[in-house]
């Protein structure tokens, strides 16, 4: 297909809909198939498409916009399979309901890169599905077979070469039924995947049409900020309510749960008002509790709460047997999502329903908190998911909506929860933190002969799905540990969950951001304690075709390695396989040894994502984990005083910037493996490659995140 | 009463002086382009050009702008070098700063019409955005330098 078209007439079909536009009305429907108007004029045979009289073609999503390009992915899935005229479509996000749900977790969140890989073929199929109804109802009218006939450009082509729109068909296809097993296309017939496109969504964000959960604005809303107990355990004993009503705005001062919330006409009054509050707070049960505090809950836990998680061969005896051991311990900082929108969320509970409108990543956990809150049915709540700045894990709890129902309820009105950036930082879901103890062992030409990993680290199930934690194991801890890949014959995994006493949440590749780290750098000084090639090592370890290995070869040739660092400048490796895909990472630094400073120099990725359908959004998002990645390495770090998150604001948590992003490089497989996700595959082998690199040329090794400078001045 | 330029329009707006502009912008004018994110001036995401020099609107009085030529995103042209450029080197991810960092691209483009990267670096480097667009960003620059001056 042609893949080029006219800016203007990108620009003008591309304004992706989305539910949140207060002015559309369109929120009658309550968890309805789709959020589209049931209307007899279209055709629409699954939740996800539907196609009008006009020709126009409506992808319903119900995947949360973070802007990692699904929005453009989904749909061209299902337009290729469709044989559609990829002028016509357009992407619309549904409202929170079932067809949207994971298919094999059944709940509807966007996270764990998952939102094309599980459903690659029931989009495939919903296209195909409805390609084969169209050409049946066509040839059913020319009184032909539907194998004499051709679907192409959003056209039904007759043998004698007379054709017919997709548009003229609604009515006659609607009435087929939908099959359940369509041919799909081969690879090599796809016009669409795999293509070059121009982002659907991209439009609206570059003229500042795009429209956010911060940006919501619902009749009649009032503007609400809740102030917290900073420290955990603690509650209001007095505050000024008095002083609070006397700005100009507010509405309310609201107690509730261990909160306490002002009301107001906008924004500015709130903040204001919020400042007149003069909170005293109770002591609160850990009002010591600081950066070492927690670390010594983590230490502990380690040396002796740990139970085994996994376990092969004798590592203990393969490790006294050993000639060279390693015996060191590492451990990780609390991060933040630092989203840059804040948490926010726009609710209105009346009597017989429940409206919210919310920058989640996780519809079903909103809505059974909703149900929960309400004692409405889930039919009766309806979610309409915006546009999200900045996900990253961190939108997934309900919190900003459970305040919204809550104050809605006592305002009897619409009304829109603000998070300020200091509440943000306050209450976020960290990425936990967590410490190691890694104890490893090979023979004299570098042989791994055992491998035992025990680790320590606050448990993200334990608040957002204790179900999942079985025989005292969080498996999001534990990633890529107990699914190593270099085929040690002795080894070991012990774990000890730690209920952590302050907030933790999923943040970009969960478990693997920490625990690849251990593993790659750990792999790569094994490699040079043996002195061997560090990428040859990890290939001599690992499975000959296996993703991993393909993924690293395909590194290895892109940066024609040859074991050496160039023009004073160190180089690193890391792999990583999750999420369905294996990342190879190579970065390439300086060090200014009289400063201390890494500068980056260039990062090169390869990827292994299966079937690559959108290139360009692969791209963008291997850019933006390298770059995430590079900054959780740097400098970011939450710290803990007084009982208290004490990081308030970016004044006192660095996230990377400008002069300090490297070049960087991303190849994309031609794969022969199964499709896998992209969104987080490209955190996790980036520290460690840089680790690596700074080690290559430095000889310091860092076992701690993010990197203490200070050890790379010369003496 | 205040009343403001914003986009070449005059608007009378109900606002305590000492409202941050972003708040006017937003909450009473409905220019939500304009984003909060810090308050405090750390990361730009709610700049905005004031006579033509990027500023961070959490932190400006409406009071201080009444005489003052506000533009915002919706103030440039569609086929704004910037705003060209921005699609064709597909910058955004979330989107949430990018109004913000282009406003400040184009103070920057004003004062330097043909940067160097040296230079891309240094004007963008008290801006923040997490989801890593910054290779594009500067791509983006140095294109829509390339387009202005053609």
């Amino acid at each position: 297909m042609d893949t080029t078209m006219s800016r203007r007439d990108f620009i003008q079909r591309s304004s992706l809909a989305i539910a949140v536009a207060a002015s559309s009305g369109g929120f009658s429907l309550l968890n309805p198939k789709h959020g589209a108007a049931q209307q007899a004029s279209t055709f629409s045979p699954h939740a996800f498409l539907e196609i009008a009289q006009d020709e126009t073609i409506t992808i319903w999503v119900g995947q949360t916009n973070l802007g990692q390009g699904t929005h453009t992915g989904i749909a061209m899935i299902i337009a290729d399979e469709l044989e559609a005229d990829w002028q016509h479509i357009q992407v619309k996000m549904a409202l929170a309901g079932d067809p949207f749900k994971h298919p094999q977790y059944g709940f509807q969140f966007t996270g764990g890169s998952t939102s094309i890989y599980p459903r690659w073929e029931l989009f495939r199929t919903v296209g195909a599905a409805a390609k084969e109804m169209l050409v049946t109802a066509a040839a059913n009218g020319w009184n032909v077979s539907p194998e004499q006939c051709q679907a192409k450009a959003g056209k039904v082509m007759h043998p004698n070469g007379r054709t017919v729109s997709y548009g003229q068909l609604v009515s006659t296809a609607s009435a087929l039924t939908t099959p359940e097993k369509p041919r799909l296309k081969d690879k090599k017939e796809y016009t669409i995947i795999g293509s070059t496109k121009e982002r659907l969504d991209i439009p609206a964000k570059v003229s500042g049409q795009a429209k956010f959960g911060i940006d919501t604005t619902i009749p009649g809303m009032c503007i609400a900020t809740v102030v917290r107990p900073q420290v955990k355990g603690a509650s209001p004993i007095s505050f000024d309510e008095n002083a609070a009503m006397a700005v100009k705005g507010v509405l309310k001062v609201i107690p509730f749960q261990e909160k306490v919330a002002i009301c107001a006409e906008n924004t500015f009054a709130a903040l204001k008002g919020r400042e007149k509050l003069n909170i005293t707070w109770s002591e609160g049960t850990m009002p010591d509790l600081d950066d070492e505090k927690l670390y010594q809950i983590l230490e502990n836990h380690l040396d002796n709460k740990c139970l085994v998680a996994h376990k092969h061969g004798d590592p203990e005896a393969a490790l006294a047997k050993a000639e060279i051991t390693f015996d060191l311990r590492y451990r990780f900082p609390y991060v933040s999502h630092a989203t840059l929108e804040p948490m926010n969320c726009t609710a209105h509970v009346e009597a017989d329903k429940c409206r919210i409108w919310a920058p989640t990543q996780g519809q079903s956990f909103m809505q059974m908190a909703a149900a929960q809150l309400t004692g409405l049915p889930p039919e009766k709540i309806e979610i309409a998911t915006t546009w999200v700045g900045g996900g990253f894990g961190g939108k997934s709890p309900p919190d900003a909506a459970i305040d919204a129902m809550v104050l809605s309820k006592a305002m009897n009105r619409p009304v829109k929860v603000m998070w300020t950036r200091e509440d943000d930082f306050a209450a976020d879901g960290f990425r936990p933190g967590s410490v190691h103890k890694l104890r490893a062992g090979m023979d004299k030409e570098g042989k791994p002969l055992a491998w035992i990993h025990k680790n320590a680290c606050d448990s993200v199930m334990l608040t957002m799905g204790p179900q999942f934690i079985k025989d005292g194991i969080d498996d999001t801890s534990i990633q890529g540990v107990v699914d190593n890949f270099y085929g040690f014959e002795n080894f070991q995994v012990d774990y000890a969950l730690t209920s952590p006493p302050v907030r933790v949440g999923f943040w970009r590749s969960v478990g693997y951001t920490f625990n690849t780290y251990v593993t790659e750098t750990l792999i790569d000084e094994m490699a040079f304690t043996a002195k061997k090639d560090p990428v040859l090592y990890r290939l001599s370890l690992m499975e000959k075709g296996s993703r991993q290995h393909d993924v690293l070869s395909l590194l290895a040739e892109k940066i024609n390695w040859d074991g050496t660092s160039h023009e004073g400048r160190g180089r690193g490796v890391a792999v990583v396989n999750c999420f369905g895909s294996a990342v190879a990472i190579m970065a390439e630094v300086s060090v200014d040894r009289k400063s201390g400073k890494i500068k980056l120099h260039r990062i090169v990725s390869a990827i292994d994502c299966g079937p690559a359908v959108y290139p360009d959004a692969i791209t963008a998002q291997m850019e933006g984990g390298a770059i995430m990645a590079s900054s959780v390495a740097l400098y970011e770090k939450i710290h803990f005083k007084n009982g208290a998150v004490a990081t308030t604001n970016f004044d006192e948590y660095r996230l990377i910037t400008m002069s300090d992003i490297p070049k960087i490089e991303v190849h994309i497989a031609d794969s022969r493996h199964p499709i896998g996700g992209v969104g987080e595959p490209g955190v996790p082998a980036v520290a460690p490659a840089i680790a690596n690199a700074v080690f290559a040329v430095t000889g310091v090794r860092f076992r701690e995140l993010p990197f203490d400078t200070a050890k790379l001045v010369a003496t | 009463m205040i009343t403001i330029r914003v986009n070449g329009e005059t608007k009378t707006v109900d606002a305590e002086p000492s409202t941050p502009l972003l708040w006017v912008l937003r909450d009473h004018l409905g220019i939500t382009s304009v984003k909060y994110t810090c308050g405090i001036a750390e990361c730009g995401v709610c700049t905005v050009l004031i006579n033509g020099e990027a500023t961070r609107s959490c932190v400006v009085p409406v009071e201080d702008v009444a005489d003052s030529e506000i533009i915002t995103i919706e103030g440039l042209p569609a086929d704004h070098p910037v705003k060209l450029a921005w699609i064709e080197k597909q910058v955004p991810q979330c989107g949430y700063c990018q109004p913000g960092i282009m406003l400040q691209a184009v103070d920057f483009l004003t004062r330097n019409p043909r940067p160097t990267e040296e230079q891309i670096n240094q004007a963008m480097d008290d801006v923040l955005c997490r989801c890593g667009t910054h290779p594009r960003i500067k791509q983006a620059i140095s294109l829509a330098a390339n387009i202005s001056s053609k």
